[in-house]
């Protein structure tokens, strides 16, 4: 178990307030000019080193992003950051609490992130339905603007940085980093071809780094306490700290900040009470979110969390909200309600996923009922072969993967279903044609 | 230049050339539906999908994707065509099929390609979706369960028309394309969103229904509708042309066309002259071409025979007709039908001599007395892509009017040539393709102007790459103007020369924009096709052929010879205008000397040797010293962009387009 001295996000429960002098007693803007001083290419340097991965899903080593912004910008084209708070993945909610509780850790982390990556200002794109959380978040920014953490000279620092919050108007495609910086310009939330990627043309076709929020508040932390401290936690290639979100059928859902590599038996037993119903009744795991495959219970109890841990059994860590189901589930539904989630979510460019998601989603209902044939299994996971891969950004792998998670590990349950409809296995009447 | 291999054959491609171009320099074809090539990439279709080394292990869309050196492309492999048919086949799952009822079929991207790249069957068992048809002017008809969202339509809209009224609502498989607001579009240029959609989801209002492709006759035309000379198809099934549509000509119209030029054509049928008419008794009475003959000669003219051409002819009807009138001892043509009457002794300084093409790499335009949108359309989309890839700043003089493009209107007080605000002058200055475009309504006033600013801000200059640089230029909207200036119809007082030597003939080729009043005394033979000014104040009518119904030479604003063919026959006993001409010169004792076509074509090569070959003139730059006082205010001359001739005139669809989108009827469409 992490120890409490080691936890960066100290007030990630709302035990004490989020606002700057509280924050600024747990350690947050201390001497943030300090930090800055050591110089842009130092700071990349140590976030490399920290072997920090960007904690948005794809797990991209953040400093190497970092390191693609051009060293001298243009004036007419001058570096942005964006901060990606579109938190909308099914199941994850830890930039929420970081939103909300924290807000300084991730103000401060803009300053120091954006800087390193000699940005004029960072944008922080928050999620429409987070209104709580975006009132906090805009309070947060005017306290730094007021004691001139931010803005012209920021931290005395003769650096000049701008925080702008942005909302979000609840689409799940604004997530994706080039959807968001369409939809920050004020266009139809769609993602962007690539190439160009961000770090050469981003917002407004400028240079644009586009990083999850937590991924951004641990940066003045790791800084503050070294590269080693932080590499110091969770297996090689997968250092660090993590919020892991933990719902579904555990006896106290939670979110908590563990090191990475953590069993996954370790995490649910410290941290949730245990399953459900105890370890017997575990059915599966969706351990990143809902986008990736779910894993059953077999295989995920003594995997350990992290990027490469998940990936060997196909899945993959993701935003790490788990998502723990015992036997009461109703597997198949579960994941045809993902799926009709994905259908609702696609913005509709391009065509495997506008097409297929619909697709999918109603083959996956009538799996749900037994109102299909065995075949028809076969067809669904071509399908999701279709579309993964296919599309301009990643919502078409992410509709496949639950599906085809499904398919590689209750298929027996999908067939039960078709021939439980069909009445034991025989051959449905032929009806007579109207 | 980088070196890739497609399917095995090393090639050299472009610098920034895509991976689809560098297949296509390869030979091989790839399948595509948004992708156009003068339209910005989208990539959203997935259909050119191919895989490329190295790279992910995913085929990846080649339209979008840079050619880079050593570059490894298949075209051929299992992956590819996994992935083909995998976005055909979800293409196919929600269109729905109606080819049978479909405008397109015949002509249909999506026909061709499920043929070609498609599986030929399909795994949907599911419900199809349905969207309802949205409302997009009188001349593009939505069937939007076709839609495949390509977002052609939305593109061209926004990047060529200039007019951002075309978009996608919704998301997902419930995304729509649809007008803003579900109004007619307002531009000039929507119907070409009908070729552009690569299925039938928008097709041809007027045409709807009309015609499948393999029915038509097609045949190679110039079309007349302004001085662009849009190179023009023209589908025709027996006697009537069913649709014009633009040919790709990349030094003139690009592949667009006006929708004037495309819905003109259906005014081909109505309102036709078919027979002569002789006036009895102020009353014009059905004649035989003996009897119309008859009572042109005995007027008796004598030497006192003027002709006027209208904005619609040829060069050789306009050559035929200045052949009979000299021959009868008088030189008085004139072609400026309104009453214009500025300078033309040097040709070079009445041409649009940037060309059409190269106005696109101008970077300061200064436009004088023109509403470019609606005198050239399709010189007005070249001023949008100077903008777009030069960052062209332009500057207006003139009511100001929306262009769909920023200008900097400086005033409408011709003036202002003379005193050219400070701004103008530094863009000009800092500018290393300038541009001046003077149009017709500014020529009364500021030519001379105009002429001193082609010195004062050295428009005609050598670039630095040695090639010769013209910025000064003429908008024309006649499709006979050129033609007709360097045949001499041209009098030093315009018009006015010819009414004050009060011709006992006048001879009006199409001319339908005349102040007849002012020829009360003359004996007026109008040749033409249509019944409209010019037909009503005849003393005799002869009917002659439109533009669809013979062969012609036209030269274009800046100086191009094009030639269209015969698309069908003009109806009833009208002829084509020279054989009426030749005809009529032998009644009046003056026999033309020619017997044919092709004779009369070379007699007037050896008139105009220009007129011998297509292709583009230069005019020597040598332009007249002319009074440099400019004044006055300036009025367009085009009022409805949409009833510019007597074809259009006479085409209900361009009444519609004009009842809606100029004067702002509301033409609401019954629910089905």
């Amino acid at each position: 178990m992490l120890a409490d001295k080691d936890r960066i996000f100290t007030n990630l429960y709302g035990y004490q307030p989020w606002n700057l002098d509280a924050a600024v007693k747990r350690g947050d803007w201390d001497d943030t000019k300090k930090l800055l001083e050591i110089g842009q290419d130092t700071i990349i340097d140590r976030v490399k080193a920290s072997g920090l991965r960007g904690r948005g899903g794809a797990g991209f080593p953040t400093g190497v992003k970092w390191g693609f912004m051009p060293k001298e910008p243009k004036p007419d084209r001058p570096n942005f950051l964006v901060i990606n708070a579109d938190e909308s993945e099914p199941g994850s909610c830890k930039d929420r609490e970081i939103i909300r509780h924290d807000p300084h850790k991730l103000i401060e982390g803009a300053l120091v992130a954006g800087f390193a990556m000699r940005a004029r200002a960072a944008y922080i794109y928050i999620r429409g339905e987070y209104i709580r959380e975006a009132e906090v978040l805009f309070a947060a920014i005017a306290e730094a603007y007021d004691k001139g953490l931010i803005g012209k000279n920021a931290c005395g620092s003769g650096y000049d940085f701008d925080v702008f919050c942005h909302r979000g108007a609840g689409a799940y495609i604004c997530g994706e980093e080039t959807a968001m910086l369409e939809s920050l310009e004020g266009k139809k939330g769609q993602p962007r071809l690539k190439p160009p990627f961000p770090a050469g043309a981003g917002l407004y076709g400028c240079p644009t780094t586009v990083n999850n929020v937590e991924s951004i508040a641990v940066v003045p932390t790791i800084l503050r306490r070294g590269p080693e401290w932080f590499a110091s936690f969770g297996r090689e290639n997968n250092k660090g700290t993590k919020l892991f979100q933990i719902s579904g059928h555990v006896e106290r859902p939670c979110v908590v900040e563990e090191a990475m590599s953590i069993p996954f038996r370790e995490l649910i037993e410290t941290h949730c009470g245990g399953i459900r119903g105890g370890w017997d009744n575990l059915l599966a795991v969706i351990p990143g979110g809902s986008s990736v495959p779910l894993v059953p219970a077999e295989q995920i109890m003594d995997c350990p969390m992290d990027f490469d841990g998940l990936k060997d059994l196909k899945s993959g860590l993701g935003t790490a909200a788990v998502i723990v189901m015992d036997k009461s589930t109703d597997i198949v539904q579960a994941i045809s309600r993902i799926s009709y989630f994905y259908k609702h979510e696609s913005c509709g460019q391009c065509t495997p996923c506008r097409e297929g998601t619909g697709w999918m989603w109603r083959v996956m209902e009538r799996l749900r009922t037994g109102d299909a044939d065995i075949s028809e299994i076969d067809t669904l996971f071509e399908v999701t072969k279709q579309v993964e891969g296919h599309t301009i950004c990643a919502l078409g792998d992410a509709a496949a993967w639950p599906i085809q998670g499904l398919i590689r590990h209750f298929r027996p349950e999908l067939e039960r279903r078709i021939t439980e409809k069909r009445g034991g296995g025989t051959e449905p009447m032929m009806e007579a044609a109207e | 230049m980088p070196k890739v291999t497609v399917d095995g054959t090393e090639i050299e491609v472009p610098q920034g050339a895509t991976v689809l171009q560098a297949c296509e320099l390869a030979g091989k074809e790839i399948p595509r539906f948004c992708y156009h090539e003068r339209l910005s990439i989208a990539g959203n279709c997935r259909m050119c999908l191919v895989e490329v080394k190295p790279g992910p292990p995913k085929p990846q869309a080649s339209c979008a994707l840079p050619a880079n050196e050593g570059q490894e492309i298949r075209t051929d492999s299992p992956m590819v065509k996994a992935a083909r048919e995998g976005v055909m086949e979800f293409l196919l799952i929600n269109h729905p099929l109606d080819c049978p009822i479909c405008d397109q079929g015949g002509e249909c991207d999506l026909q061709d390609q499920a043929m070609a790249y498609g599986k030929g069957w399909s795994r949907y068992d599911e419900n199809k979706r349905a969207v309802t048809e949205k409302y997009m002017g009188p001349i593009v008809k939505t069937i939007m369960t076709r839609c495949i969202h390509c977002t052609r339509c939305v593109r061209f809209a926004e990047e060529v028309a200039g007019v951002e009224e075309i978009g996608a609502i919704y998301r997902g498989e419930d995304m729509q394309i649809t007008s803003y607001l579900e109004e007619a579009v307002t531009s000039e240029l929507s119907g070409n969103v009908v070729d552009l959609c690569p299925v039938g989801a928008l097709t041809s209002k007027p045409y709807a229904f009309e015609a499948r492709p393999w029915e038509l006759k097609k045949t190679l035309a110039i079309d007349v509708m302004d001085a662009v000379g849009t190179n023009v198809r023209l589908d025709s099934r027996g006697r009537q042309v069913l649709r014009s549509l633009p040919r790709v000509n990349d030094e003139v119209n690009e592949e667009w066309a006006s929708d004037k030029t495309r819905h003109a054509v259906d005014g081909l049928v109505r309102r036709r002259l078919d027979k002569p008419y002789v006036r009895r008794d102020g009353k014009l009475h059905p004649a035989t071409w003996e009897e119309a003959f008859d009572a042109i000669a005995a007027v008796n003219a004598g030497s006192s025979v003027a002709a006027i051409a209208g904005d619609l002819v040829d060069c050789e009807t306009m050559f035929a007709a200045k052949a009979l009138v000299k021959d009868m001892g008088s030189s008085l043509i004139e072609g400026r039908q309104t009453g214009m009457d500025y300078d033309v002794s040097s040709l070079s300084a009445v041409n649009f001599n940037t060309t059409i093409a190269r106005l696109e790499e101008a970077d300061a335009i200064l436009i004088v007395g023109s509403n470019v949108r609606w005198e050239a359309p399709l010189v007005n989309t070249r001023i949008r892509k100077a903008i777009r890839k030069r960052g062209a700043k332009v500057f207006g003089i003139g009511p100001e009017t929306d262009l769909t493009y920023k200008v900097e209107w400086l005033g409408n007080d011709l003036s202002l040539l003379g005193k050219l605000p400070k701004a103008v002058k530094d863009a000009f200055k800092d500018a290393e393709k300038p541009v001046v475009i003077v149009g017709g309504a500014a020529l009364a006033g500021g030519h001379g102007g105009a002429l001193a600013l082609a010195k004062s801000l050295k428009l005609v200059r050598e670039l630095e790459d040695g090639t010769k640089w013209n910025g000064f230029n003429v908008l024309h909207m006649s499709a006979a103007r050129m033609g007709g200036l360097m045949l001499g119809y041209a009098q030093p007082g315009g018009i006015g020369d010819i009414v004050a030597a009060r011709p006992k003939l006048a001879f009006f080729l199409g001319a339908d924009e005349v102040d007849y009043s002012r020829f009360a005394d003359s004996f007026k033979v109008y040749i033409g096709h249509h019944g409209d000014v010019g037909a009503h104040a005849a003393d005799v009518i002869l009917p002659g052929a439109s533009y669809a119904e013979k062969p012609g030479t036209y030269v274009n604003l800046e100086g191009r010879v094009q030639r269209g063919d015969r698309a069908v026959f003009a109806p009833g006993d009208a002829r084509e205008d020279w054989t009426i001409l030749r005809a009529l010169s032998e009644k009046l004792g003056h026999t033309l000397p020619f017997d044919t076509f092709e004779e009369l074509r070379a007699q007037m090569a050896a008139d105009a040797p220009a007129l011998a070959n297509e292709g583009l003139m230069t005019f020597e730059w040598n332009p007249p010293a002319l009074d440099k006082k400019s004044e006055g205010e300036v009025a367009y001359p085009i009022a409805d962009f949409y009833l510019t001739n007597a074809i259009c005139r006479a085409s209900p669809t361009m009444q519609r387009c004009s009842a809606e989108l100029v004067h702002g009827e509301d033409f609401a469409e019954a629910a089905e």
